[in-house]
C-alpha cells in the first residue's frame, strides 16, 4: 500500500508542475461551458430584418407593431419594391424580408385570406428556420386574436408545450454535451498521455523492472485523474447552476455516481490507447480523432442522433458518450431515477467492464 | 586581424541570468587546421559552438568566422560552414539520396550540382547498394559518414562537428578521422568537439573549457610536455579535476 | 553464477540483433559488454532485466529464470537504462524517494550504500533533476538503482556521452560498490573503460567476439603492433595503407598501430619504405596491444 501512496503522490507532483496542463485542465471547461452557453446558441436575439409592405394599412401595420414588439427581431429597413429585397440580402445585415401584399386588410375581410412573404437569408440555415418558426408564430398568435368571439366551425388549435425546456435554452442542451466532452477529454486524453510519457522518458523501463504490479501502474495512473476530472465535473454543474440557472431536477447522488461511472469509463479507454500508443504524439491525436470527434459528433450533443443515416445511427451506439448524454440529460431536465436510466447505466458499465478487460490484457509487462 | 585565421575570437561572453556559460574567451583557428574543442560537460562548449554557428547571440565580445562577424553577418557565417552534430544530422525517415537532395536545396545549389555530388557521395563511400534505404536503418557509424559528407554538400571553408564519432565502433571511428584529415588536407578547417580522448591526439591543436573559461589551449604534444604526462587523457583529468 | 546466459538469440523483423550469446557472470563480478551502438548491447540488457523476451535460448539472473521467474528478477535487481530515465519534473530527493518508496524501503534504510555516490549531490537534493549537470543526473540515477540494495546492478551504457573527468569519477564508483558484494553488468562503446572491468564481452553486430579478463584479451592478440609515427599523420596513413605488408594500419592518439601480413617482419622494413616516401621524424617501436586493437582484429 505504501508503495502505491508513494506512486500516487508522484503523479500529484507531476500534475502539479505542470502549470500549463493545469491551467488548460481546469481553464478549459470554464471556457467552454461559458462559451457554448453564451456565445454559440440556437436563440434568436434581435434579428435585423427588412419591411416591403405593399398595402400600408391598418392590418399590415398592426402587425408589424407586434413584429417590432417582440425582442427576437428590429426591423431596420423599410423597402418599397422587389428588386430591393436582392440587393439587402446581399449587404448581409438583414436576415429576413416580410413581403406583404398588395391590399392586405381588404383580402383578409373579402376573401378571408391574405398572404405574408416570409423570405430569408438561408447561407445559415439553423437561424433561417428559426426565424421563419417566429415569425409564424407571432403570425398565429395575431390570427388568433382576430378569431376571438368568432365561432368556427371545426378547427384544430394545436397548443404546444415545450417540455422540460420551456423557453428552448440551448444552453440546457450544451451542458450535458460539454460536461461529457470535458470529462472524456480530461480522462482519456490526460492519462493516455500520462503513461505514454513515461514510455517516452523510458522510466516505464524502470517501472517494469521493479516490484511495482502493472495493476498499480495502471490505477496509481488513474486516480489523480479521477480526482481531477471529478472537480471539473462539479465546476460545471456550478457554473450551470448559477450562471445559466439551470435547475438539476434529478437526484444529484445519481448525477455524481453516474458521471464517476462514465469518468472510469474514458479513463480506461485512455489506458486502452496507451497500450497500443508509443508517444505522446500518437496518445494525443489518437484520442482526439478517435475519442473527441465522435463524441462531438456523433453523441447527439449537437447533432441529433434522430436525424442521422442510418449507419451512422447505428455506429452513435457505440459511443459511451452518447449514452451518458441520455443520462444526465435525463436527470438533470427531467429529474428522473435510474428507474428510467438504468438501461442506459448497464450499457456504460458493460462497455467500461470491456475496456478494462482489455487494457489489462493488453497491458504488457514487457516492452513488447 | 589576420585574414589567414578561419575562426578569430575575442573576448566572446555569454550569460543565461546570473550563469556565465562562456566566460571571456579568445582564440583563434588558422586555415586548414583540425581545432579540437575540448571540455567537460556543462563546461560552456556547446554555448560557445552554437555563438561561432551564429546561431545563438553573443553577450559581449566578438568574433570572426570565415572572416564574417558572428553577430552582425549571421547568415554569410551560416553559408560560409558546414555544422554535423551528434543528435541530429540526417532524417531517419528519408533516403540517403532524399538527404542529400533535401540538403543541397536548402543550400541552394543547382539540381544537375546536386546530381553530380549525390554520385560523387555515394561512390565515395560505396554506398550503391544503400544509396535508395532510409537512412534509419544503416549502423550509426555509416550514418555518420554520410552527414559528415552531407555537410560538405555546399563547399564550406569550416566544418563544426559535434561529437561526431560518439558510440560510433572503433574501425569506423578511424575511417571517419581519415575523412576529417582529407578535408584538411584540402584545406579545409575542422573544428570538433569529442569524448575521446586518444581523438584529441589526432588534432593539430586542442582548447581545454573548464567552467566557461579556456584552461590550455596548445598542440597535444606540447600540452602534455607542460603538464608531464603522456596521454591527452591525463592532461584533461589533471585540468578538469583540479578545478573541482 | 550470478547471470548465465545460454545460447540467446533476438530478432526484430529481419535484423538479428543478438545471435547466439553466451556467457557467465559470477557473484561480486564487474563484468563490462564492450561495443559500439547497434552491437545488441541494450538488447541484452533487455532481455536480463526481463523487458524482453529472446526468441531461441535460456538465461537466469541469481538463479531466477528470465521468463518464469521474472517477478523474482524485478525484486532483485537493479537497472539504469542507457537514456537518463527519472522524473525530471521531481527534485534528486523526490526522485530518490520515490524509487526507495516502490521497492518497499526507504532512503534511511540504505543510506549507507549509497552515501559514497549521494553525498556528491546532497546540495542539491531539492533541484529538479531536469536542471541537474549530465556527470549528475548519472549519479542520481545510480543511486536511485542501488536505493533497494539490489544484488545485481545492471548499468547499460551509463558513460556515454560524459566527459573523461566523470566518466573516471563514475569508474571509481562502481569499483568502490564491488566491495560491497553487488554483481555488477555493466556496458560501454569506451574501450578504454574495458581495462577497469574483472571480466569483459566483446560484442559486435550481435555476436560475442571473445570473453576473458582484460589482460587475457590484450595478450592473446595474435600479431606484433609497432607503433609509428611521423611529421606527417596524414600521409602516413595513406602510405601505411598503401605499403604492401600492411596487414591494419589504425590511428591511435599521435601513433599509428601497425601490424604487418609477414610474420618475419623487421621494422627496418618499414623505415626505409617511409624513408623512400619522404616522411621525416620517423619512429617505429613495438608496442602491446590495446583491447581496442584485439576489438578491430576481431571484428575485422
Amino acid at each position: 500500500m505504501k508503495r502505491f501512496i508513494g506512486f500516487i503522490q508522484k503523479e500529484f507532483y507531476h500534475i502539479l508542475r505542470d502549470r500549463r496542463s493545469l491551467f488548460i485542465l481546469f481553464g478549459m471547461p470554464i471556457v467552454q461551458v461559458l462559451l457554448f452557453g453564451f456565445a454559440i446558441t440556437n436563440e434568436i436575439n434581435n434579428v435585423d430584418i427588412a419591411i416591403l409592405d405593399h398595402s400600408k394599412d391598418a392590418t399590415t401595420k398592426e402587425i408589424i407593431a407586434k413584429i417590432s414588439a417582440s425582442k427576437y427581431f428590429s426591423i431596420k429597413q423599410v423597402i418599397d419594391n422587389e428588386a430591393s429585397i436582392e440587393k439587402v440580402f446581399k449587404k448581409g445585415k438583414i436576415k429576413a424580408v416580410l413581403n406583404f401584399e398588395k391590399d392586405f386588410s381588404k383580402k383578409l375581410i373579402t376573401d378571408n385570406k391574405a398572404t405574408i412573404q416570409i423570405l430569408t437569408d438561408a447561407t445559415d440555415p439553423n437561424t433561417a428556420n428559426t426565424i421563419s418558426n417566429y415569425t409564424t408564430s407571432i403570425l398565429k398568435n395575431y390570427q388568433q386574436d382576430l378569431n376571438r368571439g368568432i365561432q368556427l366551425s371545426y378547427q384544430i388549435e394545436p397548443k404546444v408545450r415545450l417540455a422540460y425546456n420551456p423557453e428552448l435554452k440551448s444552453v440546457f442542451m450544451f451542458v450535458p454535451g460539454v460536461m461529457t466532452v470535458i470529462l472524456m477529454l480530461v480522462s482519456a486524453m490526460m492519462t493516455s498521455i500520462s503513461i505514454t510519457r513515461e514510455k517516452e522518458l523510458g522510466t516505464m523501463e524502470i517501472l517494469l523492472v521493479s516490484p511495482l504490479k502493472p495493476f498499480q501502474v495502471i490505477i496509481g495512473k488513474v486516480v489523480p485523474y479521477i480526482l481531477l476530472a471529478v472537480i471539473n465535473a462539479i465546476v460545471i454543474i456550478l457554473l450551470s447552476l448559477f450562471v445559466f440557472k439551470m435547475p438539476v431536477q434529478g437526484s444529484f447522488m445519481l448525477l455524481g455516481a453516474e458521471s464517476i461511472l462514465f469518468i472510469i469509463n474514458a479513463l480506461s479507454l485512455g489506458i486502452l490507447i496507451s497500450t497500443i500508443a508509443s508517444s505522446q504524439q500518437t496518445a494525443m491525436m489518437a484520442s482526439l480523432m478517435g475519442l473527441m470527434l465522435p463524441v462531438i459528433l456523433l453523441s447527439g450533443f449537437i447533432f441529433p442522433i434522430s436525424s442521422m443515416p442510418l449507419p451512422l445511427q447505428i455506429l452513435s451506439n457505440i459511443i459511451p458518450a452518447k449514452w451518458f448524454i441520455i443520462i444526465i440529460k435525463g436527470i438533470m431536465l427531467k429529474g428522473v431515477g435510474l428507474n428510467f436510466i438504468w438501461k442506459e447505466t448497464l450499457i456504460l458499465i458493460g462497455m467500461t467492464l470491456f475496456f478494462i478487460t482489455i487494457s489489462i490484457k493488453k497491458y504488457k509487462i514487457r516492452l513488447e | 586581424m589576420k585574414a589567414a585565421n578561419a575562426i578569430q575570437v575575442k573576448n566572446l561572453t555569454k550569460t543565461f541570468g546570473e550563469f556565465t556559460a562562456v566566460n571571456n574567451i579568445s582564440f583563434h583557428v588558422g586555415k586548414g587546421e583540425v581545432f579540437g574543442f575540448l571540455g567537460a560537460n556543462g563546461a560552456g562548449k556547446t554555448t560557445a559552438m552554437k555563438m561561432l554557428i551564429g546561431i545563438l547571440k553573443p553577450t559581449s565580445g566578438k568574433a570572426q568566422v570565415a572572416n564574417y562577424d558572428i553577430t552582425s553577418h549571421a547568415n554569410d557565417v551560416k553559408k560560409n560552414i558546414g555544422y554535423m552534430s551528434q543528435r541530429f544530422s540526417l532524417y531517419n525517415d528519408l533516403t540517403i539520396k532524399e538527404n542529400i537532395t533535401f540538403f543541397g536545396g536548402i543550400y541552394g545549389l543547382k539540381k544537375a550540382t546536386i546530381k553530380t555530388k549525390t554520385q560523387a557521395l555515394i561512390n565515395d563511400l560505396g554506398l550503391h547498394d544503400e544509396a535508395n534505404k532510409l537512412v534509419g536503418s544503416l549502423p550509426l557509424g555509416w550514418k555518420q559518414k554520410v552527414a559528415f559528407s552531407v555537410s560538405l554538400l555546399h563547399d564550406p571553408q569550416i566544418i563544426f562537428l559535434d561529437e561526431p564519432t560518439g558510440g560510433v565502433d572503433p574501425i569506423t571511428r578511424r575511417q571517419f578521422w581519415e575523412m576529417i584529415y582529407r578535408e584538411a588536407h584540402k584545406g579545409k578547417t575542422i573544428f570538433v568537439t569529442t569524448h575521446y580522448m586518444d581523438e584529441a591526439e589526432y588534432c593539430d591543436r586542442v582548447s581545454i573549457m573548464v567552467e566557461g573559461k579556456i584552461e590550455a589551449l596548445d598542440s597535444p604534444k606540447n600540452l602534455k610536455t607542460q603538464y608531464k604526462v603522456d596521454s591527452m587523457n591525463q592532461v584533461f583529468l589533471k585540468l578538469a579535476r583540479n578545478i573541482e | 553464477m550470478s547471470i548465465i546466459v545460454k545460447n540467446i538469440s533476438k530478432s526484430y523483423g529481419q535484423v538479428k540483433a543478438l545471435d547466439d550469446i553466451s556467457l557467465e557472470v559470477r557473484p561480486g563480478e564487474l563484468f563490462g559488454l564492450i561495443g559500439p551502438d547497434g552491437a545488441g548491447k541494450t538488447t541484452l540488457f533487455r532481455i536480463l532485466t526481463t523487458l524482453l523476451l529472446p526468441n531461441e535460448g535460456t538465461a537466469s539472473v541469481n538463479g531466477f529464470d528470465i521468463v518464469k521467474d521474472y517477478k523474482s528478477i524485478r525484486n532483485n535487481v537493479g537497472y539504469m537504462p542507457g537514456r537518463f530515465s527519472l522524473y525530471q519534473d521531481l527534485t534528486v530527493e523526490e526522485n530518490l524517494r520515490f524509487f526507495a518508496t516502490i521497492f518497499g524501503t526507504t532512503i534511511k534504510e540504505n543510506y549507507d550504500l549509497i552515501r559514497d555516490i549521494y553525498v556528491q549531490i546532497e546540495p542539491f537534493k531539492n533541484r529538479r533533476a531536469g536542471r541537474l549537470s549530465g556527470g549528475m543526473k548519472q549519479k542520481l540515477a545510480l543511486s536511485c538503482a542501488l536505493i533497494h540494495k539490489p544484488k545485481v546492478l545492471f548499468l547499460d551504457e551509463p558513460t556515454t556521452g560524459v566527459d573523461p573527468v566523470s566518466r573516471k569519477e563514475f569508474w571509481e564508483m562502481l569499483k568502490r560498490l564491488q566491495k560491497q558484494n553487488i554483481t555488477i553488468f555493466v556496458s560501454t562503446p569506451y574501450m578504454d573503460e574495458a581495462e577497469l572491468c574483472d571480466k569483459i564481452a566483446l560484442i559486435t553486430d550481435g555476436k560475442i567476439l571473445q570473453i576473458n579478463t582484460p589482460e587475457a584479451i590484450k595478450a592473446s592478440f595474435p600479431k606484433k603492433i609497432y607503433k609509428v609515427r611521423s611529421s606527417e599523420t596524414f600521409k602516413l596513413i595513406q602510405d601505411l595503407g598503401t605499403y604492401n605488408k600492411t596487414h591494419s594500419a589504425y590511428p591511435f592518439g599521435e601513433y599509428i598501430h601497425f601490424t604487418s601480413t609477414q610474420s618475419d617482419f623487421q621494422p627496418s622494413e618499414l623505415i626505409d619504405y617511409l624513408k623512400a616516401n619522404k616522411h621525416n621524424q620517423i619512429e617505429v617501436l613495438e608496442t602491446n596491444a590495446t583491447i581496442e586493437d584485439t576489438f578491430m582484429e576481431l571484428s575485422k
